[in-house]
Formats: C-alpha cells, structure tokens, sequence
C-alpha cells in the first residue's frame, strides 16, 4: 500500500471516529437539555444502555493490560513487544467508558463537584480515584517504555500498573457487590468474575486492534505467535464462563433467588434470549470451537471469535445490568404486589437512539485514540523472529 | 551526527521540554483554579447553612398501621404531591415519593394496602453509596439528598432496598419555595422536612388524619412518653426487610 493511500485511509477512519465521537456528545447535549425522559431508562431501570457500553470499555480497559503484565511482569518475550499497545488501549478504552459514564450523569455540569466532594464508604468514589491513578499509573508505564533511560523502571511500573489494575476490576464489580437491595447484585463473586471477564474481553479487543494494525502495514502476524494469543484467548473465555456459571448455580440453590433465576434463566424474554444465544452460545461456545477446533483454528477464526467475544460481551453486561433491574424488588417476600411505582411487576425497558449514540461515541473516542496514538507514535509491535512459520516461541504463555 | 548537530540537537530537545513543562502547569493550574475557587465559595457558605441543625436528640419515626389503611384511598399520596409539587399523574419516569402497594399473601390469599415511601434507615444504603455524600441523613434520622451537590448518578436509586428514590427525568417548573427540585437529581420523600423544623408533622399524616383513618403515627422515637413510643413498645410492629437490619425509622404494624 502507498503510504499516500494509507494517509488517505487514516484520515478516513478518523473523520469515521470523529463522526462517532460528535454522535456521542450531540447526544449527551440532548439528554443534558431535555433530560433522560428521550431515552428508554425510567425509575425503574435508571441505568441503561450507556452503563453496558461504560462497564465494558471500563473492564476491557484493565483486562487489555494483561498483555502488558504478561510481557514486563511475568518476562514472557512474546508478549514484550506488545506491551506499549496495550499500555495505549487500555488508556483509549478508559477514556471512552469514562466518557460515556460521565456524560450518562444527570448532572454532567457537576463534574467539579464529583472531584471535589469524596463520600469514602462509596465504591462510586473508590472508583473515581481508581480511574484517576490508572490514568497516571499506565502514563507512566508507557514512559518507561518509550523513554530509553527510564526503561529499566518498566518492570516496576509494570507491576504498579498491573496491581492497580486488579484493585480497578475489584472496584468495578463491587459497584454491583455492594448492592445489598438487588437479588441480581450483592455477591462477592462479582469481584472475581469481573477480573476474569476483563482478562477475556481485554485480550479480544487487543487482538482486534492487532489485526486491523497488521492488516494496515500489510504484515503478516507470526502464526505462532497468533496461535499462542489464540490459545490464551480460549483459556480466559472457558475461565470466565466457568465464573459465570458457578455464580448462576450458586443463585439457584438459594430458594429466595428461585424467581430471579427463573426470570434471568428462563422465563425473562429477552434477557435469557440475550444470555443462551448472545452469551453462551455466541460468545463462549463458538469462540472456543473456533479458538480449539483443530480443523477451524486460524487467524481468521482467531479475528471471529474475538469479535464474537466482545458481542458476547455486550450480550451479557445487558443481561446482568437492565435484567438485574428489570426484576422487581423484593420487599414483601411471600406477597403478590401491586402498586402505581411498579411494585411487583417486570420492568420494560427499550434502548432509545441518544443512549446508543452517546456508547458509541465512547467507542468513537477510544478508537480515535489509538489511531492517533499508533500514527504519532511507534506502537506497532515488533517480534524479534521473523518467519511465520518459525515454530516454538520460547517461554510463551 | 556531528558533535556540534548533536549538541543543536540536544539543546532544541530541552528547550522543547521546557516549553512543554511549562504549557503543562499553565494549562493544571487553568484547569485546577476554578475548582479551587468554587471549593472556597463552598467551603465558605457551610457555617451559614448548618447554623440551624436537626437536633440529635430527637429521631423522628413513624408508625403505619395497616389494618387502618384503606384500600383504594390514596390521601396521604395525594397530600404529599400537593405539598412537595409533585407531578400527581403516576408513569415510569415520574417522581414518587410515597406509593399505595396493595399487597395479597400467596399462602392465605390475605390481602393489605399499605404505603411505601423513604424508610429513614439508621444504617442508609443510599448514604453508603453516594459518591459525593449528597445523600446524607440528619441528626435527626430524616434521610434526604442534598440537590447541590447531586451529580445524578443514580447509585443510590440502585442501592434502597425500598423503591423509595426518584430521578427527575425531565425539567421542572413551578416548584415549591421550601422544596428544592430539578432535573438530573436524585429525590425522596424528606419526611417533609419543612414542616417538621416548624413543628408540624409530615402532609401524608395529616391528610390521613383529616380523612379519619389514622393509620400514620409520626413522633419522636427517642422521646419514650411519645405516642409513637408508647406504641411501638406496646405493640408488635415491625420494619420491612427487617432481614436487612437497617433500623428503619418506618415501621409498619398489623403487616404479617
């Protein structure tokens, strides 16, 4: 390709990206002037669609650093050179879902007043510290890399960003952990499994993003190389749906959830629809058949099943965070309840076009970001060996 | 390179690092001195605003007696809109602070109409949860949000076990001088505050007095020769999710 036509192309996509982005605040203005009555979300159901789009940049975010960690604190050579684009993509996915989170507020003007005043018993405030540190904490990590005299901190930077990090994903799924109100929340486990779901839809959108930069200097990624980020792909998919699995089981032994599960599970509409077919089937089973099968295993199936990773992704963050509120709470255990504020009675909600505008120009922002960073900067990773089919890498995961 | 190259080089490279520190602290400290300064006007303005505390000695409670509540009547929920400025037509996106539930026993077919609203918990999900600790409880045990300092989160609509939280989902005109309301905020019932500081009682009270059911008992729980007190002592009541242990300041009586 012609570095004229490929100039031409990156500008293409920015304009695309920048499109995304204007979307996204055009709609936030809207929402900001008219209030969240033009979007789907009610009394109800106070956190929407812009929470699913928010939660999965958020956890991709600390999940797309493992490549990272694996490279500079664990000293695994083929994960090394990859260490600076994960350092970007974690940065480009926080700002993103932070933006989206942000600009969901209800009072988005009082933004000076979420810095300022700290209620130190909410995990909202943890979290707004959280993301702050990580911003620096991964700022400085990519100093180390890019900076030759301060390489030698990288490990230590390094294994900052990857403690911060866990803390990060902790705090995450304790915005849901700590909710002692909702049947769908108020477990511990949500901490765990928000870690290992980051480890899954962190990698998939790494090896996205790989993709598409090899594909754009017409590079051909070393296949051993692909079948190792592949295989670690399939690991942290299988882990995550084990966690996930276990949480549902645990839910179902307990008689008082018996409904809840039902509801999620089985009787709920759309969500169980979304969970089978959006989730398990198509964002677990298929990626690992894809991922192992001897017969499909490739790059290409590699690309699918991380795309259909991230769709399992959305399909699941929909399910736990609209089904979770759609279900009625439960303050008269034993009773049929009635009442004018929705007592007893399933939820309706239905995404409206601003709050899927205002995601993807969190998704807008987060792309523009890493185009613009692997254009000014060098991120592209570079392996040492050179032949596609060089055969073992040694140490790799 | 040359040695001298190299060292034009070297010296354009630390100019340039210059310039960039210094746009750096030039654009931290645009960007830091409002912040700073509008935590001066608020730090400034707390002395004034909190001169007229609740008073710790008193915790306010009320006592609702549901084999008194009428079915189909809705005074106390009428007062409270009439009083507060709410909207009185009930939707998914409309604030309601105190709602009718007509509950029916699965088991017995048992049926009861009650009313729901803020619980005033001892122990508050929603004050635990707010970020910026606008949600916050009195001295006095009234929970309610601070609407200056709400960034309309809606955490705390996700953490009250209750349904007793609102988000004003569109702009509002016409409010009611001793009710702050707006739009993108998180709101409750105050236990109508205003009329409690004055030494009334809340509307929904009253109203259920006027209609002569008096299924409502408002009073101070800490005062031991109070109505309420007496009741509480006297007569099995209980808190809804009392599993929870949240020390409701509402407690409900003849429920179960």
């Amino acid at each position: 390709m012609s570095s004229r036509l490929r100039s031409r192309r990156f500008y293409f996509g920015l304009a695309i990206g920048a499109l995304l982005v204007l979307g996204g605040l055009g709609a936030a203005h809207y929402m900001e002037e008219h209030g969240h009555i033009v979007t789907g979300m009610t009394n109800q159901v106070v956190w929407g669609l812009p929470h699913v789009f928010a939660i999965f940049m958020i956890v991709a975010a600390s999940g797309v650093l493992n490549v990272a960690s694996i490279g500079s604190v664990f000293g695994q050579p083929l994960y090394k050179p990859r260490a600076p684009l994960s350092g970007l993509l974690c940065l480009a996915l926080l700002a993103g879902g932070l933006m989206v989170l942000m600009l969901d507020l209800g009072r988005p003007d009082r933004m000076i007043v979420a810095a300022t005043h700290y209620n130190l018993s909410s995990v909202f405030a943890w979290n707004v510290l959280l993301y702050s540190g990580m911003f620096a904490i991964v700022a400085l990590y990519l100093w180390t890399m890019f900076e030759r005299s301060m390489n030698r901190h990288s490990r230590t930077a390094g294994v900052l960003a990857l403690a911060w990090r866990f803390v990060l994903t902790t705090g995450t799924g304790l915005i849901f952990g700590f909710l002692v109100a909702r049947q769908a929340y108020g477990s511990a486990m949500l901490a765990p499994l928000f870690i290992v779901l980051s480890f899954a839809w962190g990698l998939a959108v790494f090896l996205i993003v790989q993709s598409a930069l090899y594909a754009w200097n017409a590079q051909v990624l070393d296949s051993a190389v692909q079948r190792r980020m592949a295989r670690l792909l399939g690991v942290f998919v299988a882990a995550a749906f084990h966690l996930v699995l276990v949480v549902h089981l645990t839910s179902l032994y307990f008689a008082r959830q018996a409904d809840f599960e039902a509801f999620i599970l089985r009787d709920g509409g759309v969500f169980p629809l979304l969970l089978w077919g959006g989730y398990a089937v198509a964002g677990t089973l298929a990626p690992l058949l894809l991922l192992f099968h001897p017969r499909l295993a490739g790059p290409r199936s590699a690309l699918l099943a991380a795309a259909l990773v991230v769709l399992g992704a959305f399909a699941w963050l929909y399910v736990f965070i609209i089904g979770g509120q759609a279900f009625p709470l439960e303050i008269f255990p034993g009773y049929a309840v009635s009442s004018s504020f929705g007592d007893g009675a399933i939820a309706h909600y239905a995404p409206r076009l601003p709050e899927l505008l205002l995601g993807l120009g969190g998704v807008g922002v987060a792309f523009v970001l890493t185009a613009v960073g692997v254009r000014v900067l060098d991120f592209m990773p570079k392996d040492d060996f050179a032949a596609p089919q060089s055969g073992t890498v040694k140490g790799a995961a | 390179m040359t040695p001298d190259r190299d060292t034009g080089a070297r010296q354009a490279l630390s100019g340039r690092r210059a310039f960039l520190g210094l746009a750096a602290t030039a654009v931290g400290g645009v960007l830091i001195a409002p912040g700073i300064h509008l935590m001066e006007i608020a730090q400034a303005a707390v002395p004034g605003a909190s001169a007229a505390g609740a008073n710790p000695r008193v915790h306010w409670g009320l006592l609702i007696d549901t084999t008194k509540c009428a079915t189909g009547c809705d005074d106390c929920v009428s007062a409270c809109n009439t009083e507060n400025g709410l909207d009185p037509r009930p939707s998914p996106t409309s604030a309601q602070w105190i709602r009718k539930v007509e509950i029916k026993e699965i088991k017995t077919g048992r049926a009861q109409s009650l009313p729901v609203m803020c619980q005033h918990c001892a122990e508050p999900p929603c004050v635990d949860v707010c970020p910026t600790g606008a949600s916050f409880k009195r001295a006095d045990g009234i929970v309610l949000v601070d609407r200056h300092t709400c960034i309309g989160c809606r955490y705390c609509v996700m953490a009250c076990p209750y349904k007793a939280r609102s988000f004003v989902h569109e702009p509002l005109t016409g409010q009611k001088p001793d009710v702050p309301r707006g739009k993108g905020c998180v709101e409750g019932c105050t236990l109508c505050v205003h009329r409690v500081d004055k030494g009334g009682s809340p509307a929904c009270v009253a109203a259920c007095a006027k209609a002569g059911h008096h299924a409502m008992l408002f009073g101070d729980l800490n005062d031991p020769a109070s109505a309420i007190s007496i009741r509480v002592r006297e007569l099995a009541t209980s808190p809804l999710r009392a599993d929870l242990k949240l020390g409701t300041g509402v407690r409900y009586q003849g429920l179960g």
